[in-house]
């Protein structure tokens, strides 16, 4: 089944565009949303390796030209004390992303550990699990790591990302409990158990690939969380401020009055790089659900082909084939409930069995 | 019946981790920045503060762990959370109780209005799949990825400084006197636009998004082709029907999310200096006022508690599988 090969992709860090070679398995690189959200990605990714060579000023460096506004020497302008906002930026970006796949990634090995084997496994061992993760769910994470790092005198990078990973992992497990929950009962879970598949084996084999694109989401919606909680605890003042990152930059902009002395420049480009970074993601992250579940796939993609009406057999409208699957893909199973319609008929539609689940 | 006793029992449990959490917090980390407080604060302080300063961060050296634990127990039992510093010599209890009803006013009502709103908006546009309101989703996506506090400094750049249609700080008129008549609520109601605004734009976003998700894999399934082939009326199929399936996910994603929610609102105050828990908080952090912190911490923590119980509530209720599972 199409959904079970895409699991070792969805389970690494970043999926290397490099390795599409095999086909089918990388397809979900191939959806407009996903290559935007990886193009933009790889961006930050690139400046977070080159930033502090490529940065034009020493982002400490004060200089006399005091707030100005962005020109061709300084295309972020200058805060207060002449510093480049353009460099300061540059030079953080490393700082956020390492803490944010850092955080995400050891939060969504133990959201996986612990929420599918409580959900699966049931009885005491679910109520001792559910009881952990409610624990540390009900931690507001923000707060928890404002006091932890408040209290730590010198708060490095790998630690933030450390308690972020351990205050963050909860949500995920919990949506992965839930999602088990209803997976461990459906038939075929229950032919592999009468076949006499080990646990183990039904657990990663069986149930896993169905939680593909819910571990994928976790991973990358704690990344989110990661790089937000990150630059929240900069810009109130929590984290080391002599250490560059995006909060770093509105945290002096916020305490030198950038906003009443309207000086915009201070404060928009690090947000606006938060924001792309976090649609970036969100975008990968609904590339894996739509490639996972096609059905969520929006007209606007390659599918304005296909009518679904209850009681019809789905009509290709037009012959030619589309341009997004690519020929030289095996023929793989296509799922039968990959129904393309194409929303305008405002007919709700979708009649089919759901591929997988 | 059973399954009410049963959650409420579990999150009494839950609810006692919590705060041994919070216990062990102080204790754990290195160094006495406590003790270097009430140092700096001596002479002002009675005997009874300090002991209860004690109890609360673990500086009675010659006590075992476990005498340490009775002690903290006892003091959180009447209420007592210590002294503050930033508003000293305020108990720490009386500062979170004045500021707690502007925060839960703040959550509860943006809160709700972004649930209800985005998962409104969810069913339609995963029900009518490629409508002008996928065009919502980028969009929504973009202003979800910002973080609260960057959208209020923006409101605020906006709205209260290049064109001063709201107020840019604080959450009533200062000239008022914090009472239940109109002008007082009014006023309040006025402060509360910026920052509500702000936290329903951010957070509505997740709720239209898992909801038409949700609405879109729920159409297909079989009850709701066959309640389509008993010709019911369409708005009967999509909210009797596939909306009603559609929304336990986002029910149990409610109590998750509030303290998510929780954590963005404690942002916005500290932007506009609402008079919430968590311009405190950033007071509190600034003056390194660790009782407040950890008060704060620990009301913001059984608050949600609590609301986690609710929606398991809701969920039981709307889910009758759940009931029989557990």
């Amino acid at each position: 089944m199409s959904v079970a090969a895409t699991d070792t992709a969805v389970l690494d860090d970043v999926p290397a565009p490099a390795a599409t070679g095999r086909g089918d398995r990388f397809r979900f690189l191939r959806g407009g949303k996903t290559r935007t959200g990886l193009l933009i990605l790889a961006f930050f990714a690139l400046i977070a390796v080159i930033g502090p060579w490529i940065a034009p000023y020493d982002p400490d460096a004060m200089s006399d030209q005091l707030l100005q506004a962005p020109s061709a020497d300084h295309w972020f302008g200058t805060t207060h004390t002449g510093q480049d906002v353009l460099s300061q930026i540059l030079v953080g970006t490393r700082g956020v992303l390492l803490v944010g796949f850092i955080a995400g990634f050891l939060a969504t090995v133990l959201s996986v550990l612990i929420g599918v084997t409580a959900g699966f496994l049931g009885g005491a061992a679910d109520e001792v699990l559910s009881l952990f993760s409610n624990v540390f769910l009900v931690i507001p994470g923000l707060p928890l790591i404002i006091i932890i790092a408040s209290f730590v005198e010198d708060t490095t990078d790998l630690l933030i990302a450390a308690v972020i990973a351990l205050t963050s992992w909860a949500w995920g497990s919990r949506v992965l409990r839930a999602q088990t929950l209803s997976l461990r009962r459906r038939d075929y879970v229950e032919a592999a158990r009468a076949t006499g598949e080990s646990t183990w084996r039904i657990i990663l084999f069986e149930v896993m690939p169905n939680l593909t694109a819910v571990i994928a989401s976790g991973f990358v919606g704690t990344v989110i969380f990661a790089i937000l909680s990150e630059i929240t605890l900069a810009f109130i003042g929590v984290a080391d401020i002599s250490h560059w990152n995006w909060g770093t930059v509105l945290f002096w902009a916020q305490s030198n009055q950038a906003l009443a002395q309207g000086a915009w420049w201070w404060f928009v480009p690090a947000g606006l790089c938060i924001a792309l970074l976090g649609t970036a993601l969100s975008l990968i992250n609904f590339g894996i659900d739509e490639f996972v579940n096609p059905r969520l796939r929006t007209a606007t993609g390659s599918s304005k082909k296909v009518t679904m009406r209850v009681g019809f057999t789905p009509v290709a409208r037009t012959a030619a084939p589309t341009t997004t699957p690519d020929p030289s893909t095996p023929p793989t199973p296509e799922p039968p409930g990959e129904t393309r319609d194409t929303g305008t008929t405002g007919e709700n539609s979708e009649t089919s069995k759901e591929p997988s689940v | 019946m059973k399954y009410v006793l049963q959650r409420l029992a579990f999150y009494a449990v839950t609810a006692w981790a919590a705060i041994t959490i919070n216990f062990l917090i102080p204790r754990l980390m290195p160094g006495d920045p406590v003790e270097a407080l009430m140092s700096r604060y001596q002479g002002q302080l009675d005997t009874s503060a300090i002991a209860s300063l004690k109890a609360l961060f673990g500086l009675d050296e010659n006590k075992s762990l476990w005498a340490q634990y009775t002690d903290y127990w006892s003091h959180l039992l009447d209420g007592d959370l210590g002294l503050s510093f930033t508003f000293f010599p305020t108990p720490v209890g009386e500062v979170i109780s004045q500021a707690l009803p502007w925060t839960l006013a703040l959550v509860g009502i943006t809160t709700l209005i972004s649930f209800l709103l985005g998962t409104g908006i969810g069913v339609y546009s995963g029900w009518r799949r490629g409508s002008w309101l996928d065009g919502l989703l980028p969009v929504t996506t973009f202003i979800s990825s910002v973080p609260y506090f960057w959208l209020g400094l923006i409101a605020i750049s906006v709205f209260a400084v290049k064109w001063p249609l709201f107020p840019f700080e604080g959450g009533y008129d200062n000239s008022l006197v914090p009472a239940f008549d109109w002008p007082f609520i009014s006023s309040a109601l006025y402060h509360g636009v910026l920052p509500g605004v702000t936290i329903v734009l951010s957070a509505i976003a997740g709720w239209i998004l898992g909801m038409r998700n949700m609405m879109v894999t729920v159409s297909s399934e079989d009850y709701v082709m066959v309640a389509q082939a008993k010709g019911l009326s369409e708005r009967r199929v999509m909210f009797a029907y596939a909306a009603r399936n559609a929304v336990l996910p986002s029910i149990s994603a409610f109590a998750l999310s509030l303290g998510f929610i929780v954590s963005g609102t404690l942002l916005v105050e500290m932007v506009f200096n609402y008079p919430g828990i968590g311009f405190q908080l950033l007071q509190a952090v600034g003056a390194k006022d660790y009782p407040l912190m950890q008060g704060v911490f620990l009301v913001i923590t059984l608050s949600v508690l609590a609301a986690n119980l609710l929606a398991d509530m809701a969920y039981a209720f709307l889910d009758p599988r759940t009931r029989k599972e557990a």
